[in-house]
Formats: structure tokens, sequence, C-alpha cells
């Protein structure tokens, strides 16, 4: 690999400041959490860092807590502890499912949630050095290129998909992000840290170079409240979601009183679709509803040459999600 | 011993080096042996790891993965290199008893873990049951991937003796996920974890 100092930041704001000190030098400077993807991409090239500021030596970042009815829990948890925290596992059991479908075990002992929710497109083009919007060129080789696992939604001018499992999950339990920087902090909703390709080809997410995403916030959690997370993928492990679908339903007895619900591996952003949520609203969850919100989730959908397959799997997988939710 | 390679000495990690490993000279040749492979002008830190049991003081560049200063630099060449990326399990070893891929975490991070590589299976020459039930279930072909898939099977019936029960065929396929075999000898692999994991309870 190419050489780099690596630096082990006290706290956050350390790490914060040793961003800002690397840039002030004129030095590359790249954050580092599990190392899975950083350390892939340092490797290919794709990132050439003088520093790397690696995160892990933060303590306590990687902890599930209580705090005022809220759970926090820190971006440094490994994926593999996420899946199987108690908490999460009882009342937010959409992420814990999502987080134990990410890659392999060994991924998932590595991996933290914040990484897996900033990590890199996966698009081939990207990853092997293409000069595409993502690598700081003015060209999406996909749509007249191999696309078969592109976007059919939000596509433009770059049209990678998030690859992340655990971000779906995160918009679909109305997660609150918190973000620390060198000269402050900030709070955003899950569904605002995400940026289409028309706000930022070249990002997949809002924060800026001197950002970290530290903590992830979910709301108490309700009585009666039920979330599931559907992956398909080309094989049995090891890779991204071809489709996935996060659903998060509020039950009042057998009517679903409100519903969050968004799709992986279809946009460059998670995608929710609000037409499906207000279609479950006030309603029993029935195999014809369920067909019916189905139809809804593709509406508008605009597959690339090589992707038309991905519609009709979009909605049969999100029949599919409602019923076993519904049932 | 014949000279012959044997089934019985490839998975014991197939070179002499193994039981030089545990002797306190052939450490401290090693040591200086990764002192002197820096390179002048890039970024070095000295970290403290155990690997095996022996505890080492030993002069990294940040810049090299765990795997390479294993193989490269400690001369313990039974962990294996395969895609380099995270996306084989050829590399993989236990630190602080969790499976890893070595090839994705940089050495400068280990300092102060305890790493287990292959070549510390056997103990006192004598093979670990895993090992054992590997060569009995004919599950290594190539071999290439065999120490990853040893180090992965060893983490998983580790975890479930300390629970006391036995893996069940799913949750052991489940396991090993995150091991290719370009033999396809998966059922195999199987097999022996299953008998072994049999065998700890």
């Amino acid at each position: 690999m190419k050489a780099f100092s690596n630096v082990n930041p006290k706290d956050l704001k350390d790490a914060a400041s040793q961003l800002q000190q690397a840039s002030k030098k004129g030095q590359a400077a790249t954050i580092v959490g599990g190392g899975s993807d950083v350390l892939g991409m340092v490797k290919e090239r794709l990132v050439t860092p003088d520093v790397l500021v690696n995160l892990k030596s933060i303590r306590g970042l990687d902890k599930v807590t209580e705090q005022r009815g809220e759970i926090v829990i820190g971006g440094l948890i490994t994926l593999d502890a996420l899946s199987r925290d108690p908490v999460i596992s009882k009342n937010y059991n959409v992420l814990a499912e999502a987080a134990g479908h990410v890659g392999t075990p060994q991924i998932r002992n590595a991996g933290t949630l914040a990484g897996n929710v900033c990590q890199r497109p996966w698009c081939w083009y990207f990853r092997n050095g293409f000069p595409c919007y993502k690598n700081g060129g003015k060209t999406c080789f996909s749509i007249t290129g191999e696309n078969e696992f592109h976007a059919i939604f939000g596509g433009g001018p770059s049209f990678i998909v998030h690859p992340s499992d655990t971000a779906p999950a995160l918009v679909a339990l109305d997660a609150k992000f918190r973000i620390v920087g060198s000269s402050g902090e900030r709070t955003i909703a899950a569904a605002d840290f995400f940026q289409l390709p028309t706000d930022n080809p070249a990002r997949e997410n809002v924060l800026a170079s001197d950002e970290i995403l530290a903590e992830i916030r979910l709301p108490a959690a309700k009585n009666n409240t039920r979330g599931t997370y559907t992956k398909i993928m080309d094989r049995e492990a090891w890779t991204h979601a071809v489709i996935s679908v996060a659903a998060v339903m509020e039950m009042d007895g057998q009517v679903c009183k409100s519903a969050r619900v968004v799709l992986g591996g279809v946009a460059p952003i998670p995608w929710r679709v609000p037409k499906v949520e207000a279609l479950l609203t006030g309603k029993r969850i029935t195999p014809e509803l369920a067909a019916q919100a189905g139809a809804a989730a593709i509406e508008g959908a605009r597959p690339l040459g090589k992707n038309q397959y991905k519609v009709p799997l979009t909605q049969a997988v999100v029949k599919q999600t409602l019923m076993a939710l519904g049932a | 011993m014949t000279k012959k390679i044997s089934r019985r000495r490839f998975v014991e990690g197939t070179s002499a080096g193994i039981v030089a490993v545990a002797t306190v000279p052939a450490v401290k040749a090693q040591q200086k042996a990764a002192a002197a492979a820096t390179l002048p002008g890039v970024p070095k830190t000295t970290i403290r790891i155990n690997v095996n049991g022996v505890d080492r003081r030993v002069e990294v560049e940040d810049r090299w993965t765990l795997v390479e200063l294993l193989r490269d630099h400690l001369d313990l060449t039974g962990t294996k290199i395969g895609c380099d990326r995270g996306e084989c399990g050829a590399c993989t070893v236990l630190v602080d008893g969790t499976p890893l891929y070595s090839c994705s975490q940089l050495a400068v991070w280990m300092n102060g873990r305890s790493i287990q590589t292959v070549e510390g299976l056997a103990k006192n020459g004598k093979l670990d049951p895993l090992q054992e039930a590997f060569i009995q279930h004919d599950a290594p072909q190539c071999g290439y991937c065999t120490s990853g898939q040893l180090m992965i099977a060893k983490a998983l019936l580790v975890s479930y003796e300390k629970k006391n029960a036995r893996p069940t065929r799913d949750e052991v396929r489940a396991a090993m996920t995150g091991n290719l075999c370009r033999c396809s000898n998966y059922n195999h692999y199987v097999e022996a974890v299953m008998a072994a994991g049999g065998e700890n309870a």
C-alpha cells in the first residue's frame, strides 16, 4: 500500500481536529473505522491518504445506551455486536436483521455501524478506477454499460445504488445522526444525511471533510411496533442487496396505524416510498393491500438497459415483506 | 517422519518453522528481521502483540496489513493471502479470539492484542482435534483456504464450548460463509467441523 501514518485520536474532537490539521498541511486524511472498505480503497488507490485517522482508538463509542428515552448507538459498534444487542433485537429488530445480513461473519466482526452507513458505492466502474463522477470525473459509465445492479430510482447523473443494509433500516426507524466536526456538531435526520447525485454526484452524504458520523439515535420504542428487513442477493452471502426492504409498522390491533417503508439497492440513497406508506395507513394488511403496495412501490421506476428485472422484483419483495410483517 | 509432505504435516502449517517459532532465540531473530525490513522515510510504529502465546515487540510500517506482518516479517506463512480484499477468507486469524480478515486490518491496530494463527493450533507437536478431523474427513483439497477454514471453525467451536453446546450443521454453514473454497469442498469442511464439535462437546 501507499505509505501513510496512522494516528490514534483520544476523542471525537481530537479526531476532527486531526482531519483539519492534515488538510491545513496539505495532506490527505481519511477516517477509518473497521477498515474493511477503506483499506480496500487504499489498495486500489481510489483514496491516497497521507494520514489515516483511526477511530477505533476512541473509547466508549461502541455501546448501546438509553438517554432520556432515546436509544443512542455509538458509531463504532461492530455490526456483529449490533445484530446481537438485546435492546436492538427486541425493539428495533429491523436494524438487528439488517446488521446481521451484512457481508460475512468476519466483515461483521470488523465493520462498524457508521462505516456501513458511510461506505462508498460498489459500482464496478467506480471500484475499478474508471474516471466516473465518484472518481472526480464527469461521466457515469453504467448508463450505456454494465448496469444490471444499478439504480432504477433517483439515478442521474450518477446511477450508483447505496450499498448499505443498515441505512434503509435507520431511515425506516426515523433515526437521527449526530455528526461531529472540527468546529462543532450537528444532529440531523437519517433521511437528510443521504444525498442524491443531483445534489452532489461525487459523494453519497452530507458529511464535510472534517466531519465524523459519531452516533445514531433511535426514538423511544413504541408498543405494537414491528419491523423487518428483507434482503435479496444474487448469492447467499458476501454481497450487497440487489434489492432490500426495511419496513416498520405501528399497529393498532390488526390495523396499521403508521408505516415507514424504505428500499435498499435500488437508488443512490435509501429510497423511501411514501405512496406505499400512505396506502397502508389505517388499514388491515391483507394480501390484496400488500399487492397494491407492491404496485405502488414501483411507480416512477426508470430502469436502465440491463436492470429491468429489478422492477418486478421490487414489486414482489415489497408485497412479500408487508405480508410477513402484517401476518 | 518421512521427508515427503504428508497431509498431516501440511495441516500442521507445512513448514519446519512452526517448531522454531515457539523458541526464544528464533523470536529474537524474527524481531530483528522485522525491524530491519522497514523502509526509511516511511511512517513506523512500535507495537506490542502476542502471537500464538509469545509476546513480541515489533516495529511495523503503519501501512502494513496484519497478514503482511505475519507472513513477510514474522515468518508465519501458514496464513494465506488470497484476494487481499476481504473477499475470500484465506487470511482469517483470531484477534483476541474473534475471527477477522488479516488482510483488512493494519498491523499497527494490533497493539496490545493477542493473535492466533494456524501455527498456534497444534500444541506440543500434537494436532488440535479440529485438525485431526480435517484430515479424517478429507476437508482440504488444494489446501489454500485450509488455514482460514481452520481458524473460523476454531472460533466457532470455542464459542460453543463456552456455552457447553454443539453447533448444528446450519450453524456451521452460516459461521463459515466468509471462507471461500475454490475446490468447492464445503461439505467435507462442514462434516469435519461437525465431527470435531461432537468430540469437543
